[in-house]
């Protein structure tokens, strides 16, 4: 397949991978950036939500040639320098999280919902917000402070 | 602002979560990494009659394919169970012989036979597929019942007619005669889903064999690491326990399914051994479908007599429990000691007689699984009262009040002693929080729009804080259910509690520290809790049974006694002053009065330094403690749940829910409510929509997320939670533990609101749309026609 070139969390990233790499095994264990989670092998449970030129994208259904050229950010790239973006203070202000491994997903989701919200000028409601986490499962919190920590950060961004 | 205990103190652990730079078992990889993947069986029994390893040995990047006569030909003990139980006609249990890799036969589907390494993952799953296994299909019986059926599939060869073991609790004789004074009897025929526990990061392991040392290390995916270096090294011969460290680092999610010590570990232990190589191997979610221990599976009949002002007169229970293929490691003690136990839920009931037949059937091993045979026998108790209100014409709020245990301690006829508690309390808390008094009016609304609005009641006990060793040791367990704790002052006054819990989600690196905060004033970012590593930590038991606060929490209350004991003694030394005129306040000890003190860490430093320290004293500042509670713990609660039921579609939306708990003392109410949330969660899960499905032949129907419905956003409401609290007698803080309430508790509460929405009792779990809408339709043909 060539060279792979895309640019990750603003750097620019230049690999010889086979096609069939997945752009979550690119990120994982290419580019050892292993905040981003794999919880199912198909497409469910959303804990490899990155984003892709700003939009939300499952990381284990794209392949990584596939975004090649693209900008991609993966949680360890969400935040300015070294403090936290407002979703993630508002994940710890509302104990949003227990385990943390749908944590990084269901952060990615939530920005990329929040930023959608405000250009379409459309009210982020709570039922709007548990419509918009449909594609992220987490076993631990009942969804009751993710819910919470989006309508929080929603706020703030 | 307060981080001692009952403040709401934002987690320390959450920046490295929330920044991805958490660290669980499939994060790490180790410069020699290799990989494994197994070669799992199709059928859900079959003979293997030989294995041809050539194709897959010949490709490039395979380092070896390994198989269970190897394994078990280099001595690999097996898969032991921790807890014996005696059949009624008093004779031992029937167990058949489980191997990490299974040699001569397979018995359900996902059973590993063998086992590839490989340069990669992908390479090593390629692999897998070309290891040609010859198979011999033999019947297969995947259902409770019918494995115990005259004829069944035989799972073992010596366990005659699938029947692990047959056990009684109660008083048969008695119960009979409560039954027959009994001025109505209610039967009923329930059975509890299957589920899959489901924690949201796959099983992982890795293991690493040091030559030089003979020396093993697993990183592994678990909920009690230490009990795992115990029962690697005791039972499957792994290595002796000084020559294995097991750590269990982050880990995302447990819920039980992460207890136990599977075939995957082993084999990957003995294969880094085999090939010199690190061996790493992480589930699929496919595969954690087929080979996690699932959770539940019962099918129960019982009866239940009342006298003519509907107070019980007896409970007789018949279960048939579905182990699986192979009997694990807590399998045996959930179904029985943590079911039958329960019986008498939160009401006085002068007789209770109950069997438990365990079966193995050709599904994968089912144990324990959050809340672990209490919601099983919740679900029980909690539909029974609901039918026999609707049959007796009485409200079902009401028949259980006047059926609820008043004083304590009580003894109920079920081996426990309930230590604490004020149900009715509950009751009025929960159905003041749930206005119950505007219910008819909601319902009324809700008809107009064309929805049948129901309310189902669950007022519940768990036995929790697993467990006073010496009542489990004579009840058949293996091991003491103690725990450990060692609080480690530094020099400069920073604190280190190690802990043999373990947190996959639980906040312990918060809760935990905020004990010692409360204790001695000083900042909570100076505290650091150190669990999940067996070279860091010296014993432990782990985190399951809602164990962490009433036991862990103990534990280190006691180091902490000894440590201020230590730290009066030294202050008082140095002040020139009396131990008992000693206050230590926030980060401070002083001589009441006046204005002589030591700042914490001029105590830290003069318990190291050593220079004027008492004459008999020991340098240093570290005290451990091992606390044994003398009994559970009984947390209990009232749920009120409210529905909608869509009488076009049999589309239920949960409208409202409430729970009114009684945990004792809380620590964090913040976190106590998350665990709360995920729990009825769970419990809503099991309800509405969650069952794994094996069919006849034993094939698994429901093998990832497609086809098992797990709850998300939109499937649940938002809660509303309240608290009261008697606390617990039994351990030093008086906390009873939470982490399992709202999936023991949840269930029955939302079956019987459907039950009530739509007038019938013949409703199960899940109540999915279809089973609700048929329901509907063969109660009430003439509304459903409307």
């Amino acid at each position: 397949m060539g060279q792979l070139k895309l640019s990750v969390n603003g750097r620019a990233v230049s690999r010889d991978v086979p096609g069939e790499t997945l752009l979550v095994d690119l990120l994982r264990e290419h580019l050892r950036l292993t905040g981003t989670h794999v919880g199912c092998d198909t497409g469910q449970c959303g804990a490899c939500v990155v984003h892709v030129d700003g939009r939300a994208v499952k990381a284990c259904n794209v392949l990584a040639h596939a975004v090649a050229g693209s900008q991609v950010t993966t949680i360890e790239g969400l935040a300015d320098g070294g403090g936290l973006h407002p979703m993630q203070q508002a994940f710890n202000e509302n104990h949003g999280l227990q385990c943390g491994f749908c944590t990084p997903g269901m952060i990615m989701s939530g920005v990329d919902m929040v930023q959608r919200y405000k250009a379409a000028g459309r009210d982020l409601d709570e039922p709007a917000i548990r419509h918009e986490l449909e594609g992220n499962i987490c076993r631990c919190t009942g969804y009751e402070n993710i819910v919470k920590s989006i309508q929080s950060a929603a706020a703030r961004m | 602002m307060s981080t001692g205990i009952g403040a709401r103190v934002r987690r320390k652990e959450d920046r490295r979560f929330i920044t991805g730079k958490g660290r669980y078992t499939d994060d790490i990889r180790n410069d020699n990494q290799a990989y494994a993947a197994f070669v799992r069986s199709p059928h859900a029994h079959a003979a293997v009659k030989g294995i041809d390893k050539a194709a897959a040995e010949a490709m490039e990047g395979v380092i070896a394919v390994l198989d269970g006569h190897q394994l078990t030909g280099d001595g690999i003990g097996n898969i032991i169970t921790g807890w014996a139980i005696t059949s009624r006609d008093g004779s031992p249990m029937n167990i058949g012989a489980w191997s990490a890799l299974a040699t001569d036969r397979v018995r359900y589907v996902g059973d590993a036979v063998a086992v590839v390494i490989a340069e990669s993952p992908a390479l090593a799953r390629t692999a897998a597929e070309a290891v040609a296994v010859d198979y011999e299909p033999l019947a297969a019986v995947a259902q409770p019942v019918a494995a115990l059926a005259s004829g069944a599939p035989q799972v073992h060869d010596n366990v005659p007619g699938n029947l692990v073991f047959d056990w009684e609790i109660g008083d048969e004789a008695r119960a009979d005669a409560g039954l027959a004074a009994a001025a109505h009897v209610t039967e009923v025929e329930i059975s509890n889903n299957r589920l899959a526990p489901n924690a949201i990061e796959p099983r992982s392991a890795i293991a690493i064999h040091d030559e030089a040392e003979d020396h093993y290390t697993l990183y592994t995916t678990s909920q009690n690491p230490h009990v795992a270096r115990l029962v690697l090294s005791a039972f499957y011969n792994v290595a002796p326990e000084h020559k294995l460290r097991v750590i269990a680092p982050d880990v995302g999610g447990g819920f039980g399914s992460k207890i136990y010590i599977y075939p995957e570990e082993i084999t990957c232990l003995w294969a880094a051994m085999k090939t010199g190589r690190s061996v790493k191997w992480t589930a699929e979610r496919s595969e954690a479908f087929m080979t996690d221990a699932h959770g539940r599976d019962h099918v129960t009949r019982a009866r239940m007599g009342f006298d003519k002002n509907g107070r019980i007169t007896a409970f007789k229970v018949d279960t048939i429990a579905n182990l699986g293929a192979y009997v694990s490691l807590f399998a045996t003690a959930t179904p029985t000691y943590l079911y039958g136990t329960l019986l008498s839920g939160q009401y006085d009931i002068p007789a209770i007689y109950g069997t438990v037949k365990a079966v193995n059937t050709n599904t994968v091993p089912v144990d324990a699984y959050r809340g672990a045979g209490r919601p099983e026998a919740t679900y029980l108790i909690e539909r029974t009262m609901d039918i026999a209100a609707r049959e007796m014409g009485m409200d079902p709020a009401e028949l259980r009040r006047i059926n609820f245990i008043k004083a304590f301690p009580y003894q109920t006829q079920v081996l426990l002693n309930y230590d604490s508690g004020d149900f009715p309390a509950l009751l009025d808390m929960a159905q003041k929080a749930a206005d119950t008094a505007g219910f008819a009016q909601r319902k009324a609304e809700a008809a107009a729009r064309g929805k049948l609005r129901g309310i189902g009641y669950s007022t519940f006990i768990e036995a929790c804080g697993l467990a006073p060793s010496a009542a489990a040791g004579s009840l058949g367990a293996g091991v003491g259910l103690w725990e450990s704790a060692e609080v480690r002052v530094n020099p400069v006054g920073t604190v280190e509690v190690l802990t043999g819990c373990h947190s996959h989600g639980q906040s312990h690196e918060t809760t935990f520290a905020q004990l010692v905060s409360d204790r001695f004033g000083i900042p909570i970012e100076n505290i650091s809790i150190v669990h999940g590593d067996t070279d860091k930590v010296q014993f432990g038991m782990g985190t399951y049974g809602s164990r962490s606060g009433p036991v862990g929490m103990s534990a280190v209350m006691r180091a902490l006694d000894k440590v201020e004991a230590k730290v009066r003694k030294i202050v008082a030394h140095q002040l020139e002053a009396s131990e008992d005129d000693i206050e230590i306040v926030a980060g401070e000890a002083r001589v009441a009065g006046t204005d002589r003190k030591m700042a914490w860490h001029e105590i830290g430093l003069a318990a190291y330094t050593a220079h004027n320290l008492p004459a008999d004293m020991e340098p240093g500042l570290k005290e451990g403690a091992f606390f044994d509670p003398v009994n559970f713990s009984f947390p209990s609660g009232c749920f009120i749940c409210e529905v909608e039921v869509d009488p076009e579609t049999g589309v239920t939306e949960i409208v409202r829910f409430v729970s009114a708990d009684d945990f004792g003392t809380i620590i964090n109410p913040m976190v106590v409510e998350g665990q709360v949330h995920g729990g009825v969660t769970q419990g809503i899960g099991q309800a509405l929509l969650e069952q794994v499905v094996y069919d006849e032949s034993g094939q698994l129907l429901t093998g990832s997320y497609m086809d098992y419905c797990m709850p998300r956003a939109d499937d649940v409401p938002s809660y509303a939670i309240a608290h009261g609290c008697t606390p617990s007698p039994n351990n030093p803080l008086g906390i009873k533990g939470c982490g399992e309430a709202g999936a023991i508790g949840a269930p029955p509460a939302v079956i019987n609101a459907i039950a009530d929405a739509i007038g019938t009792d013949d409703i199960s779990m899940p109540a999915t749309p279809q089973k609700v809408w048929e329901a509907l339709h063969r109660a009430r043909p003439a509304v459903a026609a409307e």
